[in-house]
Formats: structure tokens, C-alpha cells, sequence
């Protein structure tokens, strides 16, 4: 009481409105909360959440685990084959999007992908029999993130596949992702006629040898700067990777000429790379791939080290709890749909490429990319929202990543599994939408919110390890 | 199926603009089908693929082109006059509401803590089954909470102050109408002048009556604590009523406390005259309707009512001489209709040596439990759980009263009607207006009251007194001396003694 002072309390008003308007008019001061009922509306999940708020050792933990992720530098050095690169990634192993999904579960464009993933290694010489070798349990499935990798949309990456090298040299981590194949009928949407094995194989080949040669030319291309500058240019390095790849190309076009790579394949590589505004997407998101991975494994974090769809479900990965995936079923995606194709037509929300949001990039970047923002259903004005409102669920911002429209604040960052329980803010994803059935590619492109349920999750086993410290003893 | 379209050379928009222009076209009657696109060779393509009729149309890389589908000529013209307007006109077809607005309001009690660093106390009114949970969260940010919400469980009330406790935090509540904190009132409560009386209580209208009558008698409040109604129970242990009295005791700006409550269970009790006698300054119980304990610490008075404790805590009489009771003629029973529930127990506690046996909802022995049939004098709180379920407080809603009134009115033997006005923010904004027209109604009965409330008080305690008066009500200056005048109405004692 003694510390109300002279001028009445300062209160927080939590439910009824009015009681916050009768403090103000008698000298108090009040924040009215807009509350809801936290973990959509389950009282006991909320009494859980309400059991590691502010916990000294959570709070402890994601200091730790944030300061690690902010301290990142990724880089980009070099193009590994994906078996030489990827831990423990065995020779007959595709690696998909998302959280673990079996073949058998696998939706559409996964499954497309993955077949032709088995025709472009060579494991099986048609559709048929690739599938028969799928069937009878020939190829292992794993999910990227278990090996420091990432892919969008299906994410399907297979063994003799050309990776992007990301370092990050503070922590000492690496992260990978494929290369980006351009629009229309392509594998991580699911296509695998011979136009598309065709491509991935130039791009085994001259694409990768060519950029491999240009970075070894140029050296190690810093992300972080250039993902920045890009920001200040219209992109929020999800759904808008213009500028980013435009940097690229300025970051390398030299480099590559002077590498001593034949000079057609060169013009080949870099007009591919002009045809494709979303070529640095798969930069990006290993750059934030390995930027998380710095904050993994801190007990007791609960920030969201990773958000990943396989178009089954939605998971995430929090910093405490390694490798483990909190589900829920993916949702369809809202947005705009190329002309001839709708709602009806769309797989449920798939890919890794959620890492960027998981971030502070893309739809937590909204604010940066006017140019798109429609896909959130409206005007820069909301786009701005969205932003703000991510700052919410956000242990902090990132200093290196920031919005000109905001007045050049800091776009926020480290998703705390517990604000999203507590607050029902769901982050916010945007993203590309794929044709249910495989070999269809992108039909539209929108935005998304990751389920409650997984951050219920999360949130659950959080309390769950709090509590069985708390009656360990000693 | 008929095909229209519209061609704009040399039109660029962003395929955003065009998918959404498509989407607002195809949700127009009539329409089976709308396409816009730049007509690129891929997009035409893709057009051709999806089975849209491109015959006629000699469209460039670098021109819009809009077609629509339908059986309905009319209505393709429509569409396409429509959009022609949206491309001409700029305008997005689904023009979103919003903008950029305010910043967001904090949405939990976490962000708010980042919005409003400095913040001493959250005041939790969510429902019941969630208030638990936030009061948790509050004191785990440090907090002091004032739980407001109603229907926790004594387990987690129990817990929340074990946990307040160990943080050295303040726990109001559960179901704590009314506090005033620094001259601030939170939740139901009355604007009070400020001043060196604290009280803690576990009792919310109690507390108000008690902050009403200081007021009254012109002295104020420096703070008032509520308790929660079940803190002085055996389970809870009275942990609220104790920091508060720990609270007011080392407060400089709290000269005289005042303890309120029902009475407390009998271990707790002597805790709290053991607290209370270590305070350090004057202290004035009211354990409402309990009789004195026979050995008390020197510093502590007795008060056997709400009316005697406010006026222990000021040094003055009371509400002075009660005014003089008119009869009833041919009438001898006590109908009383509370929205307090201690204003009940007052009224009781009172009235009893006057009248004998009343029964209640509420009663001072369990024995004169009402069991809803019509009977001799009667006092309800109606402010009970049974009561207010799914209705609003009988002090925001004056409408059950009303209609018991009627009812109460309608028997032959009723001879004074008894109400509590409770005023204060929360509070219905009028409450003479609503009942006025009962009271003036009456003929026989009479109807008494008392109204709880300060001049401060948005509702205006002379002004609310004055329009009851005009309709015919008998006023007091306290639920107490209401309560004895509406007795000796009953009883046929007249002013100065027995007829």
C-alpha cells in the first residue's frame, strides 16, 4: 500500500472496462487489458501457463536463448551435396518439410515431390516404380529440421541435391536449404514430369557449380546486411524476395565472371536467377535456420526455435525441447487465388519456410513489404497491425532487422510460446499455396496463423518440466 | 455460357490487385466465373488451360484483361462496367476497414506489464473459471490483486494466498466487490474523502458501509482492503485480513483501523485479535452480530454494527437519534430486500432482539434458513448466488426488488418494507428512479431505507436521498438504524416506548 504513493495506485485492469474508466476519473491510473480467455478457452492449459509465468528460470533461459540467436551471423560460403553436408542423413533418405509425417500420410505435393525425388537419384526408373519402392517401405523419411535444414513447400531434398551452405560463426552452427527451382511446375510443389528432373539436374550441375565458384570468388556473403537492406527495399524475405535476389546477384554477378566458369553457363545461371523473384527465398530461410538453431537447447526456453508445416500439420520446436514437435492439424490457407483456382483446390498449409516468420521475418516483417500486402487481406495500414501486434508474442526485437514505415523500429522477434497461450495472438505466416494434388504448383498465395493447440502444447511440456524440477529433491 | 470481357492496354496492376478484382467480380449474382490478368503468354496460357474461351481477344504482354462467365448478359455487363470503375477509380475492391490505428491494447496480463512498468496492482474481473489462473499470473509479475470475479474455488483461493503469502504480495478477494486503494476506489466501490481510517474486511458492502458512514460523519479513508467473504474461514485462515492489517499498521498515512466482518471462525478470530492487538495504533472490530471476546488487547474496541464501528473510527455518535417511525396499522411483520449481503446480516443482527426470529437466506442461525414459503419477518440478500445467476446484481438491477416489493406489499401483515441503496461506481445510475414508483405505490406497509453512498458518488447521496424521501420512503442515516426503525414499526413501538 505505502508504494501506491500520493496519486493512487497504478492498476492493470483485466475484464470489466468500466472499473479501468472509474480509476482514471479518480486520480488512479489503469491499462485496460483486452483479455480472452488464454489457450482458447481451456482453463486447465491456462492454469499451466499461469504456472510458468515470469518463472525466474524461463525468463533466465530465453535471455539466453535470444542473446544467441541475436549474436547470430549467418553466411552464406558455399553449395554441399546434401549427403556429404547433412548430419547423419543416410544415402537412400528424402528429407521433407514439417514435423515427421509417413509416406502413406504424406498429402499430394509431398508425395509428388518425393517421387520425384526418387526418379531424379535414380532409385527407381518410373512414376510406378518409384511408388512401388516407396510403398514397400524403400526410402527413409525424415524431416529437414532434424538435420539443420529447411525446404519450402514439400522441402523434399534428397541425397545428391545441391545445398546452400549457411555458417554461422558466433555459434559455431550450420544450417542448409536447397535451391530455389522458380515457379510453375516444380518438385517442392509436388510436379515430377521429366521438365522438372530435368531442371533439378542442370541445377545439380551448372547452378551449383556456378554459384559454388562465384562465392568461392567472393567469399563468405553476409545475410544478415543484406537481408536488412532488402527490408528497406520492399521485401520481407518470405513471400517477397525481389530485392534480396536482386542483391544477390549484384553480391555475385562479378564474382562469377571472374571464377573462370564458362561464360554462357554463367549468363545461364544468372538468367535463371533474374526469372525468379524468390531465388533468395531459400537463402533467407536458411540464414534463419541458422540463426535459430544458435538459440536451441537452452532447458527451460520457451522460445520457438522453429514453426514447420509438412501439409499434414503444423509444428513447432521450442529452444528446451531439441527435436521434439508440438502438432496440430495445418490449416487451409487464406488468400488470393490465381484466376481458375480457389479454396477447394488448395493443400493444407505446408513447408519449413515458416522459419522466417519463426524469425521475426516475413508476415512479422509485414510492415516492410507494402508492395504485398494485400495477401493479409488489406491496406499497408493493416500491415503495419500485424506487425505490432507480433511484437506482443515477441521476447524482444531485432536491431539488425529494421522498418522504415515504423519509424525504423526494430522488427520483433523470438516467438514466447507462453504470450501466444496467454494472449491467443497467433503468429503470423505468410505464405504460398499449393494445388492439393501433386504437380499442379503454386495457385495463390496468402496468410496464415500457426494453430493455438501447438503452442498449447508446448506450453504444457514447459510446466510439465518446471513442475518435475520443482519436486525433484535437492 | 456467355463470355465478356475488357481489355485495358497498357494497364499494369499487381496480380493482388487482379486476383481480388476476379474475387470480387465472381461473388457478384450471375456470375460463374471471373479472370483478371496481365496477358502475358504464360497467364493466357493458363487461361486456356482452365477453359476460359480467349477466342477474339488480341491482348499484349502488357494490357489487363478482365473476363467474366454467366448465363446472364445483364449481368456480365454489370460486372464488367463495375470493373472498369475499380480499375479506373483505384479503389480495392474490398476496401478493408482499419488502418494503422493506436497501438494495440496489451492483451494479457504479461504485455501489460511491459505497456505499464510501474503498475502495483491488477484488478481481475474475467469469469470465474479463469480469474484463478490471472491471479496467478499477477502475482507472479509482482503484483497485488483485487480478484473481483466470483465462483473460484476455496482450493484455489486457498492456494493464491498461500502464493501471495510466499511472494509478500496482497491477495483481494475472490468475489471482492469493493477496495479503495490510495484514494482510488476499485471495482463496486464509493468515492470517499481521504483520509486516516484504513479498513480491511472481509466483507464488501460491509466495508462500503463503513467507508459511507466515515464519510458521512466527515472524516476519510486512506485505504480499504477487501478480504474476500470466506478469508476469516477456517480453510483460508484469514492470510488477507492479516497483511492488510500488517499493511494499514506500518501505513504513516493510517491512523485508526477498522476490521469488518461476518463473524470469523474462532482460531482465526483470536490470530486476528492477537494481529490486531500488535498493530500499533487504535484498531475497531466489527465482527458483525458476534459478541465481544472477553479479554481483547487495550487497543482494541468492539463494535457490535457497522454504524457503531464507523462511529468508534471517527470519535462521533453514530448517525444521531433515529427519526420517528409512523404506524402501520393492523401490521406486524419485517420484509427486508438487500443487495448487500452484510447490510443483510446487519439488518438482522438489529432487528432480532426487536422482533425475534427472522428468517433468511442468509440467516444469523442456521436454523431460521428460509425455505421459500411465506412466513414471519423475512430478510433476504438478494445479491446470493441463487439469486444473481445469470442476472445482474441487485444493485445495477433494481427490477426483482421492485417486483418484491409488490409482492411484499400484497400481504395483509407486512408492515415495513426494508431496502438497501447501494450507490458507487458500478452501481445502477439511478436507483431512486427505479424504485420510486413501488414505493409511492405502497399503502399500508412503509417502506424504510438507508442509502450507502457519498456525495461524491456518481449517483449523488443527498440527491438520491431526496427523490426517495419525496416518494414516500422513511430514511435513515445507516442500514442499522434503518433496520431498528423498521423493527420497532413491526413491533408497534413507538417513539419513546411501547403503545
Amino acid at each position: 500500500m505505502s508504494d501506491a504513493g500520493p496519486t493512487g495506485p497504478a492498476v492493470l485492469n483485466l475484464g470489466v472496462a468500466a472499473f479501468g474508466e472509474a480509476i482514471r476519473e479518480s486520480g488512479g491510473s489503469a491499462v485496460d487489458i483486452d483479455w480472452r480467455p488464454p489457450a482458447d478457452g481451456s482453463r486447465e492449459a491456462g492454469l499451466a501457463l499461469a504456472g510458468t509465468v515470469n518463472d525466474p528460470r524461463v525468463e533466465t533461459a530465453n535471455r539466453v536463448a535470444f542473446d544467441r540467436f541475436l549474436a547470430a551471423e549467418p553466411r552464406a560460403t558455399g553449395i554441399a551435396r546434401a549427403s556429404e553436408a547433412l548430419p547423419g542423413m543416410g544415402e537412400r533418405t528424402i528429407l521433407h518439410a514439417g514435423p515427421p509425417v509417413a509416406w502413406e500420410a504424406m498429402c499430394g505435393p509431398m508425395r509428388g515431390a518425393a517421387l520425384g525425388a526418387i526418379l531424379f537419384e535414380g532409385w527407381a526408373a518410373d512414376l510406378d516404380a518409384a511408388r512401388a519402392l516407396a510403398d514397400a517401405g524403400g526410402v527413409a523419411f525424415d524431416s529437414c529440421h532434424h538435420h539443420a535444414a529447411v525446404g519450402p513447400m514439400s522441402g523434399v531434398t534428397s541425397p545428391s541435391m545441391p545445398l546452400w551452405v549457411v555458417e554461422n560463426p558466433p555459434a559455431g552452427n550450420v544450417a542448409f536449404c536447397s535451391l530455389n527451382e522458380g515457379l510453375g511446375k516444380v518438385l517442392r510443389f509436388g510436379a515430377n514430369g521429366p521438365e522438372v528432373i530435368e531442371r533439378l539436374r542442370w541445377m545439380q550441375g551448372e547452378l551449383a557449380d556456378v554459384l559454388a565458384r562465384a562465392l568461392d570468388a567472393h567469399g563468405p556473403v553476409e545475410l544478415k546486411p543484406l537481408i536488412a537492406q532488402a527490408l528497406h527495399m520492399g521485401d520481407e524475405a518470405h513471400n517477397r524476395n525481389a530485392a534480396a535476389t536482386s542483391l544477390l546477384v549484384k553480391r555475385l554477378i562479378a564474382p562469377a565472371l571472374a571464377s573462370g566458369a564458362d561464360p554462357r553457363a554463367i549468363a545461364r545461371v544468372f538468367a535463371f536467377i533474374a526469372g525468379n523473384d524468390h531465388f533468395f527465398l531459400n537463402l533467407s530461410m536458411a540464414a534463419c535456420k541458422a540463426m535459430l538453431d544458435a538459440a536451441r537447447g537452452v532447458p527451460y526456453a520457451s522460445m520457438v526455435t522453429a514453426m514447420a508445416r509438412n501439409g499434414v500439420e503444423f509444428g513447432i520446436q521450442t529452444s528446451a525441447t531439441g527435436d521434439s514437435w508440438f502438432s496440430a492439424p495445418a490449416p487451409v490457407v487464406d488468400g488470393l487465388y490465381f484466376s481458375g483456382f480457389g479454396r477447394e483446390h488448395a493443400a493444407r498449409d505446408i513447408g519449413d519456410s515458416a522459419i522466417t516468420e519463426t524469425a521475426g521475418l516475413g508476415g512479422f516483417a509485414m510492415a516492410a513489404a507494402p508492395a504485398i500486402v494485400r495477401f493479409v487481406g488489406g491496406s499497408p495500414g493493416e500491415a503495419i497491425a500485424a506487425s505490432r501486434r507480433m511484437r506482443g508474442i515477441a521476447l524482444g526485437a531485432n536491431p539488425a532487422f529494421t522498418l522504415p514505415i515504423l519509424d525504423f523500429a526494430a522488427a520483433p522477434a523470438g516467438i514466447d510460446a507462453r504470450r501466444v497461450v496467454d494472449s491467443g495472438v497467433r503468429p503470423i505466416v505468410n505464405t504460398g499455396i499449393a494445388h492439393r494434388e501433386a504437380g499442379i504448383g503454386q495457385i495463390g498465395a496468402g496468410i496464415t496463423a500457426a494453430p493455438m493447440d501447438c503452442f498449447v502444447r508446448a506450453v504444457r511440456a514447459l510446466h510439465g518440466a518446471l513442475a518435475e524440477a520443482d519436486d525433484r529433491p535437492g | 455460357m456467355a463470355v465478356r470481357s475488357l481489355l485495358r492496354r497498357g494497364l499494369f496492376r499487381d496480380s493482388v490487385t487482379l486476383m481480388q478484382l476476379a474475387a470480387a467480380l465472381e461473388s457478384e449474382a450471375g456470375i460463374a466465373r471471373a479472370s483478371a490478368v496481365m496477358a502475358s503468354p504464360a497467364n493466357l496460357a493458363m487461361l486456356r488451360e482452365n477453359g476460359v474461351a480467349l477466342a477474339g481477344i488480341e491482348a499484349r504482354a502488357n494490357d489487363l484483361l478482365v473476363i467474366v462467365e454467366g448465363d446472364d448478359g445483364q449481368a456480365l455487363g454489370g460486372a464488367l462496367d463495375r470493373a472498369a470503375a475499380m480499375l479506373d477509380g483505384g479503389t480495392r475492391p474490398d476496401a478493408a476497414p482499419g488502418g494503422e490505428g493506436a497501438p494495440a491494447r496489451p492483451r494479457s496480463l504479461a504485455e501489460a506489464v511491459d505497456a505499464a512498468p510501474d503498475a502495483t496492482l491488477a484488478l481481475i474481473s474475467c469469469p470465474g473459471e479463469y480469474a484463478a489462473a490471472e491471479a496467478m499470473k499477477a502475482l507472479r509479475l509482482g503484483l497485488d490483486a483485487m480478484v473481483f470475479s466470483d465462483h473460484v474455488s476455496l482450493e484455489d483461493e486457498v492456494a493464491l494466498k498461500r502464493e501471495a503469502e510466499r511472494r509478500g504480495r496482497l491477495l483481494m478477494g475472490p468475489d471482492c466487490g469493493t477496495a479503495i486503494v490510495g484514494g482510488v476506489p476499485l471495482g463496486f466501490a464509493n468515492r470517499v474523502r481521504r483520509g486516516a481510517i484504513g479498513i480491511v474486511g472481509a466483507s464488501g458492502t460491509g466495508l462500503q458501509q463503513i467507508a459511507c458512514l466515515v464519510d458521512r460523519q466527515g472524516a476519510g479513508i486512506s485505504h480499504a482492503i477487501g478480504a474476500g467473504g470466506r478469508d476469516l474461514s477456517r480453510e483460508v485462515g484469514g492470510t488477507t485480513t492479516l497483511r492488510g492489517l500488517a499493511m494499514l499498521a506500518a501505513d504513516p498515512g493510517t491512523e485508526r483501523i477498522v476490521l469488518v466482518s461476518k463473524p470469523p471462525d474462532k482460531a482465526v478470530m483470536r490470530r486476528l485479535l492477537d494481529a490486531a492487538g500488535a498493530a500499533g495504533k487504535p484498531v475497531v472490530a466489527c465482527f458483525v452480530g458476534a459478541p465481544p471476546p472477553p479479554e481483547r488487547p487495550t487497543n482494541l474496541r468492539f463494535a457490535a454494527t457497522l454504524e457503531d464501528a464507523a462511529a468508534l473510527a471517527t470519535g462521533t455518535t453514530g448517525p444521531g437519534a433515529d427519526p420517528p417511525a409512523p404506524r402501520a396499522a393492523g401490521r406486524d411483520r419485517v420484509v427486508g430486500l438487500f443487495s448487500g449481503g452484510t447490510l443483510c446480516y446487519e439488518a438482522q443482527a438489529v432487528a432480532a432482539p426487536l422482533l425475534g426470529r427472522i428468517l433468511s437466506n442468509a440467516p444469523l442461525d442456521p436454523r431460521d434458513a428460509w425455505d421459500g414459503k411465506a412466513g414471519r419477518h423475512l430478510m433476504l440478500d438478494l445479491g446470493d448466488d441463487a439469486y444473481t445467476s445469470g442476472r445482474p446484481h441487485p444493485m445495477i438491477d433494481y427490477r426483482p426488488r421492485v417486483e418484491r416489493i409488490g409482492d411484499a406489499a400484497a400481504a395483509p401483515d407486512t408492515a415495513a418494507i426494508l431496502v438497501d441503496v447501494v450507490l458507487g461506481f458500478g452501481a445502477h445510475g439511478d436507483p431512486a428512479a427505479a424504485l420510486a414508483p413501488a414505493i409511492r405505490a405502497l399503502d399500508g406497509p412503509v417502506a424504510v431505507g438507508s442509502v450507502c453512498g457519498t456525495e461524491a458518488d456518481p449517483q449523488c447521496l443527498s440527491r438520491q436521498e431526496a427523490a426517495l424521501a419525496d416518494a414516500g420512503m422513511v430514511l435513515a442515516g445507516s442500514n442499522a438504524q434503518a433496520a431498528r426503525i423498521a423493527a420497532r414499526i413491526a413491533a408497534r413501538i413507538a417513539d419513546g416506548g411501547e403503545t
